[in-house]
């Protein structure tokens, strides 16, 4: 598999929201603005990116029995590094992402892509898979975001498509995300045959 | 819709049939239509209009463009009976827009996104409410005064409901007992008449078109319930005859919790599923959020249908139960 | 490179360092940015106290934190700013800074951190300022309530709950300003079943 290969993989093939289904706790509570969401998709693609390349890096040194431990340790520093650097220099990000910054440790992508494959390839094909991987999560979530807002607001970014007071809340909330999830998934999958 | 070939034996066909059962249901539903012209005049005549016409609409083109099917199901009467009830369950004065939004949900995302008829896990019409409950919370919970200038639609005079009342505790300016049996009250254009859903109840139990169990578990629940937390405190909880007569109760037990689709099969599991739709009603009213929990507690509950229906299957025919084989 | 078999000794050394290295990456960072966290946190302090008390250069004379409540009360020479929080928000707690002149009146407010409802509860922000319908800005604090319980403050629509944790703030900043130790005793009276958000 040629890189570019591995790079659209994640993008389309097995996007890791619309295909795999992973991550969905991020998926399902930032995305109540695009911008929320492709902050979070970002932020999410920078550790997955560095995650990928540490960890096939450190491949052969680490001894099967403590592999996960060592996983969960490297993601869990790169994500609180990477929390510090948001707090201070985007802090409007913070303020509107701020809780779940830490629980991108817990994203089953990033274990899942370090277990599945950066712990069998090598350190370039792995970054290519993070980056991959990421951009496809940050595209799945803009999506998502923008289709929850413009539904629920009346605008996406800052253009506006038709007054707010015929925007449905309940697309901002939680059961919107759901709904509107699974009619993503949905067209995503017709549009695939 | 083809008719299966029918062999050997002679078979007597009980003339029963989806629509049969559909349209009775919307016969009995005509008492409390008409007290809700009568109370609330143009408003409730346009909202029922356009919801209606709207969910037969938008059943036609979902089975017709989109699943690719014989579209002269939609003649059913399915379609028409969620649309009136979906019409019952929202304030008079509520904007055309929103009321075509809340056919969409209902009938595209509550029934036919399932595929339809009888795969739907959730009662659309209430899906349909709930979902314009919270996207439109303020036009949601705006009640025209019922009797007050009839021929007014947007515009029409807002007051409180009683269950507002109670939810602020303000148990003195409750409405009097006959007003609430009548239905000369604030709430969803077809919840107020108690006395006249009730007796569309009794005319569909009296054509078997449902049975008693759904309805009476509910209500007795309810009751009970509301009666204890009255008698531990009287200033802060409603008597049980006002629980029973006010919001979605009446119209939530007699017409849409025993939507075929979505409740239990078996009359034990209606029992169970009735008695689990009061206490959450009464647990939602009395410390929930919202003043009234009808809606989601039928809700709620039609997502354990399944559940209830695994645990309460029906005994075989022959079947001997473990364990007694030798009484016979 | 073949891989390290799982001994014990591996395992223990591999994952020692790993924690050490992780370690030392974290506190780099730290160390690179706690000075730009600080003053960004104190940067909107400042900004908000400047607001909330009409706008131009004040300087803080005194900082009080009430321990009871949590609220923070900061005396200036233009007025008192107090930051008070209520757990009871529709989504979570409610932090506001509220200013105040000497009399108790409220001269501005802004909502440094809330998980109310877009579109609903968050509409707080805007609200109850002086062109907002539910205009609390020159009102005497300390018992404001909402017109459902009986006070003079048009609650913001369909988020009765947001509303009340709001004005349970401001009276409780009120409180801590003016030294009162019993706090609670401003807030509204929270009934059972609520309405509507």
């Amino acid at each position: 598999m040629n890189n570019l290969k591995v790079l659209l993989n994640g993008i389309v093939r097995e996007n890791p929201t619309f295909v795999l289904l992973l991550g969905m706790c991020p998926t399902l509570g930032t995305t109540s603005s695009a911008l929320n969401g492709m902050s979070m998709g970002l932020a999410t693609t920078a550790v997955l990116l560095f995650s990928n390349l540490i960890i096939s890096l450190l491949k052969s040194l680490i001894p099967d029995m403590v592999r996960i431990p060592s996983f969960i340790v490297v993601i869990a520093s790169l994500v609180t590094i990477l929390q510090m650097c948001i707090k201070a220099y985007a802090p409007s990000v913070d303020a509107s992402l701020g809780l779940f910054i830490p629980l991108i440790v817990v994203n089953c992508i990033i274990l899942g892509r370090a277990e599945a494959f950066a712990a069998k390839n090598t350190a370039v094909a792995s970054a290519f898979d993070g980056l991959g991987m990421g951009i496809g999560f940050t595209i799945a979530l803009t999506l998502l975001g923008a289709v929850r807002e413009i539904l629920g607001t009346g605008h996406v970014f800052s253009l506006s498509v038709f007054p707010d007071q015929y925007g449905a809340l309940v697309f901002v909330l939680a059961p919107g995300a759901f709904i509107a999830l699974g009619y993503l998934i949905a067209i995503v999958n017709k549009l695939k045959k | 819709m083809n008719r299966l070939t029918i062999s050997l034996s002679p078979h007597v066909h009980g003339g029963d049939s989806v629509a049969r059962n559909m349209y009775g249901v919307c016969i009995a539903l005509v008492p409390a239509l008409v007290a809700s012209l009568v109370f609330f005049g143009l408003g409730a005549a346009i909202v029922l209009v356009t919801s209606v016409v709207s969910c037969v609409f938008f059943e036609w083109a979902i089975t017709k463009f989109l699943l690719k099917r014989d579209a002269r199901s939609v003649l059913d009467g399915s379609a028409l009976l969620t649309g009136l009830l979906l019409g019952f369950n929202l304030p008079s004065n509520l904007p055309v827009w929103i009321i075509i939004i809340g056919a969409l949900v209902a009938i595209g995302i509550g029934k036919m996104t399932f595929g339809g008829l009888g795969q739907n896990p959730f009662n659309p019409a209430l899906v349909g409410r709930v979902f314009l409950l919270i996207s439109f919370p303020v036009q949601m919970t705006s009640w025209p005064i019922p009797g007050e200038n009839l021929t007014a639609y947007l515009d029409a005079t807002t007051g409180a409901t009683p269950l507002a009342l109670i939810a602020q505790g303000n148990l003195d300016a409750l409405p009097k007992m006959s007003d609430l049996l009548l239905g000369s009250t604030g709430g969803s254009l077809g919840e107020v008449s108690a006395i006249c859903l009730i007796v569309g109840c009794l005319f569909m139990i009296w054509r078997k078109i449902i049975t008693w169990h759904i309805p009476v578990s509910i209500l007795a629940t309810v009751f009970v319930l509301s009666g204890l937390l009255w008698l531990t405190n009287p200033q802060t909880y409603v008597n049980p005859v006002t629980s029973l007569l006010t919001g979605g109760l009446m119209l939530g037990a007699c017409f849409m919790a025993t939507d075929y689709v979505t409740s239990p099969m078996t009359h034990k599991g209606q029992v169970i599923y009735g008695i689990c739709i009061g206490l959450l009603t009464v647990v939602i009213r009395c410390w929930g959020a919202y003043p009234e929990g009808m809606s989601f507690a039928i809700l709620i509950m039609n997502a354990f249908t399944p559940l209830i229906n695994t645990y309460c299957k029906p005994k075989r025919f022959g079947e001997v139960p473990q364990g007694k084989e030798a009484k016979k | 490179m073949k891989k390290l078999e799982s001994t014990w000794y591996n395992m223990v050394i591999v994952l020692t360092v790993i924690c050490i290295v992780a370690g030392a990456a974290l506190g780099f960072t730290n160390s690179k940015t706690e000075t730009a966290i600080a003053q960004i946190k104190e940067r909107q302090l400042t900004d908000g106290i400047k607001e909330v008390l009409g706008g131009g250069e004040l300087t803080v004379e005194e900082t009080d934190t009430i321990e009871a409540t949590g609220a923070v009360v900061y005396r200036t020479d233009r007025g008192t700013a107090v930051q008070a929080t209520d757990p009871k928000g529709f989504g979570g707690a409610l932090t506001v800074l509220v200013g105040f002149d000497a009399e108790g009146h409220i001269l501005g407010y802004r909502v440094m951190d809330s998980s109310e409802t877009p579109g609903l509860g968050q509409k707080a922000q805007q609200w109850f300022q002086r062109d907002g319908k539910g205009n609390i800005i020159g009102k005497k604090a300390g018992s404001l309530s909402v017109r459902k319980d009986g006070g003079d403050v048009d609650a913001i629509t369909a988020s009765t709950i947001t509303s009340r944790a709001f004005l349970r703030c401001v009276n409780n900043a009120y409180a801590a300003m003016s030294g009162s130790t019993d706090v609670q005793s401003g807030a509204t009276r929270q009934i059972g079943g609520q309405s509507n958000e």
